[in-house]
């Protein structure tokens, strides 16, 4: 087998191993918010998107590559924003002020 | 010298998201968390841009200045209560690209004779995967949004139907790892999962949403970590993996907290076909209702109010109205805490980030193991759009579709006070005997005018 697919597989699964750890303490209050930004981070496949449609290999290729810089930059752009407004609503109970 | 410099920036990227991620394990630290992985995607994408293969600009800049305007309104302009759509929608696009990425690339390698059979699993993959999500992600979207039934739809042999599907469309991925060289094979597989996408979702509705929503958002993962393994790009496939484990974690959790297997979530649609209403019926029973300033006095007098959100409060946008509320509580000396079940509403958490941004601090809002024993010290508890999650039939209706569910022990409370539209059963269609139980009285009318009424009458008293 391929060496270079087989580190491949290691980052994987080492990756998917480091997401549980920390996803799994995450307390249900944010997890909506959790939803959106890991939403927002797989918006990475902007870059893909990118070298596709900068490539200039075919018109079809290019179309698809468009589309997809579009609708990956929808994802991340959105994704970041709207996690950012859920998070600044979270607020600690305000200390009195006398 | 590029080369070097685009994996560099693709590996802060990575530490960048895993570091974010771990943000969001407190409230406090959230927020600079999703800064440090805004960086890192940032980081990535201009490293990207010097790519060797990419010899034209215009498209890319084009397609990033329209995604960013489409995105941004996206996030200013929908309302909060309509979160989970948003991120079903979100999911539809990032699905999208992936999957076009897929295609695009299949074509490339073809010509620069680099696709070996690996690679070709990877791609098709991707392009599997990436396509259900998109289609999958509408359907939860138009369903959250209303745009069509809610409840599921259901016909004869339709999990047969599907397996057969999912077989087919199975046994192609496998013919093209196999025979790269079919390109039409690989629209094909495209198209059926497309197909996949809708019809694994119609079966689907009620509580289930959110453990929908979180499954497609580990499927839109697993589509790019593959498009990561395809076009050999590390940070892909990280990104991937730590948002497939995401949402694969977060649908199970939903899972448990219903009590139901993921399989049965996922396949089981309540049963073909549609279960009604197990044994009760609601025939002859009647139910209390109470005015407003009825209302008004037992919240007055109450020393401990327990809140019980549901996705009705979310739908009459009453979450700052709520808030006003147990001010009034709290100034008569009161105390009032939120109670939220993990399935409330339509996705994980959805409750909370309602009452956060009506500014309830979030060190009131208990989950459901948290406050379920306190219930019994409650002198109200006020239900507010919210109906299966403090159904008793879970308890005790061995027949009804949501037994074996955990729900909150409203019932244990002195007094009840649910608010809610009408009698209409609610998002599973259930009749829920709460309703006539001698110690609840039904508050009818729209939360958000009901509870404004409430605050001022309380006003008064």
């Amino acid at each position: 087998m391929d060496p270079y697919a087989l580190l491949q597989i290691y980052i994987f699964v080492l990756a998917g191993f480091v997401g549980y750890q920390v996803i799994t303490k995450v307390p249900a209050l944010l997890h909506t918010p959790l939803m959106s930004a890991t939403n927002a981070i797989s918006g990475i496949s902007l870059v893909g998107s990118i070298v596709v449609a900068g490539h200039d290999f075919s018109a079809l290729a290019t179309v698809m590559g468009f589309v997809a810089v579009t609708a990956a930059t929808i994802n991340v752009v959105g994704g970041f924003m709207i996690t950012d407004r859920m998070l600044r609503m979270f607020r600690r109970k305000e200390k009195p002020s006398s | 010298m590029t080369t070097s410099l685009i994996q560099i920036s693709y590996l802060a990227a990575a530490v960048l998201f895993i570091l974010g991620l771990r943000g969001l394990t407190a409230p406090d630290t959230a927020r600079r968390g999703m800064n440090m992985a805004a960086l890192g995607m940032l980081a990535a994408v201009v490293g990207t841009l010097m790519h060797h293969d990419i010899v034209r600009y215009e498209w890319i800049l084009i397609g990033i200045v329209v995604g960013s305007a489409v995105g941004a309104a996206m996030a200013i302009f929908m309302p909060m209560t309509a979160m989970p759509q948003r991120i079903a929608l979100s999911h539809a696009f990032g699905a999208l690209a992936a999957a076009l990425v897929g295609l695009a690339k299949y074509d490339i390698f073809m010509a620069e004779d680099t696709l070996g059979h690996a690679r070709m699993g990877a791609i098709a993959f991707e392009v599997m995967f990436g396509s259900l999500t998109v289609t999958g992600s509408l359907m939860a979207f138009a369903k959250l949004q209303e745009l069509m039934r809610g409840s599921p739809i259901t016909f004869r042999g339709q999990n047969a139907m599907n397996i057969s599907l999912f077989a087919v469309t199975f046994c192609l991925f496998l013919y093209l790892i196999y025979d790269p060289s079919q390109r039409e094979l690989l629209y094909v597989v495209a198209g059926l999962s497309l197909a996949i996408g809708v019809l694994m979702v119609l079966p689907i509705g009620g509580a289930d949403m959110p453990v929908v929503v979180s499954l497609l958002n580990s499927y839109a993962g697993l589509a790019a970590s593959a498009t990561g393994f395809a076009i050999d790009n590390n940070v892909l496939i990280i990104a991937g993996a730590l948002d497939g484990a995401s949402g694969f974690l977060l649908s199970i959790l939903m899972s448990r907290a219903m009590n139901r297997s993921f399989a049965n979530v996922i396949f089981g649609a309540f049963g073909t076909p549609q279960v009604t209403a197990g044994a009760k019926s609601s025939a002859g029973l009647t139910v209390r209702s109470i005015t407003v300033e009825d209302a008004a006095i037992q919240m007055a007098y109450a020393r401990l109010v327990i809140v019980v959100p549901g996705y009705g409060m979310a739908v009459a946008q009453a979450q700052h109205q709520v808030r006003e509320l147990a001010e009034q509580v709290e100034k008569r000396g009161g105390e009032v805490k939120y109670a939220i079940h993990p399935v409330a509403g339509r996705m994980p958490g959805h409750m909370n980030v309602l009452l956060a941004e009506a500014n309830i601090p979030y060190d009131k809002l208990l989950d459901m193991d948290e406050i379920n024993s306190q219930f019994a010290n409650a002198d109200v508890a006020l239900v507010i759009g919210a109906n299966d999650v403090v159904n008793p039939a879970a308890r005790n209706d061995k027949a009804s579709p949501i037994y074996g569910m955990p729900i909150l022990n409203v019932d244990a409370a002195k007094a009840v006070i649910v608010m809610k539209r009408s009698m209409n059963p609610g998002f599973a269609g259930i009749e829920n005997e709460l309703f006539y139980d001698e110690k609840t009285s039904l508050l009818f009318g729209d939360a958000k005018a009901s509870l404004g009424k409430l605050v001022s009458e309380m006003k008064n008293v």
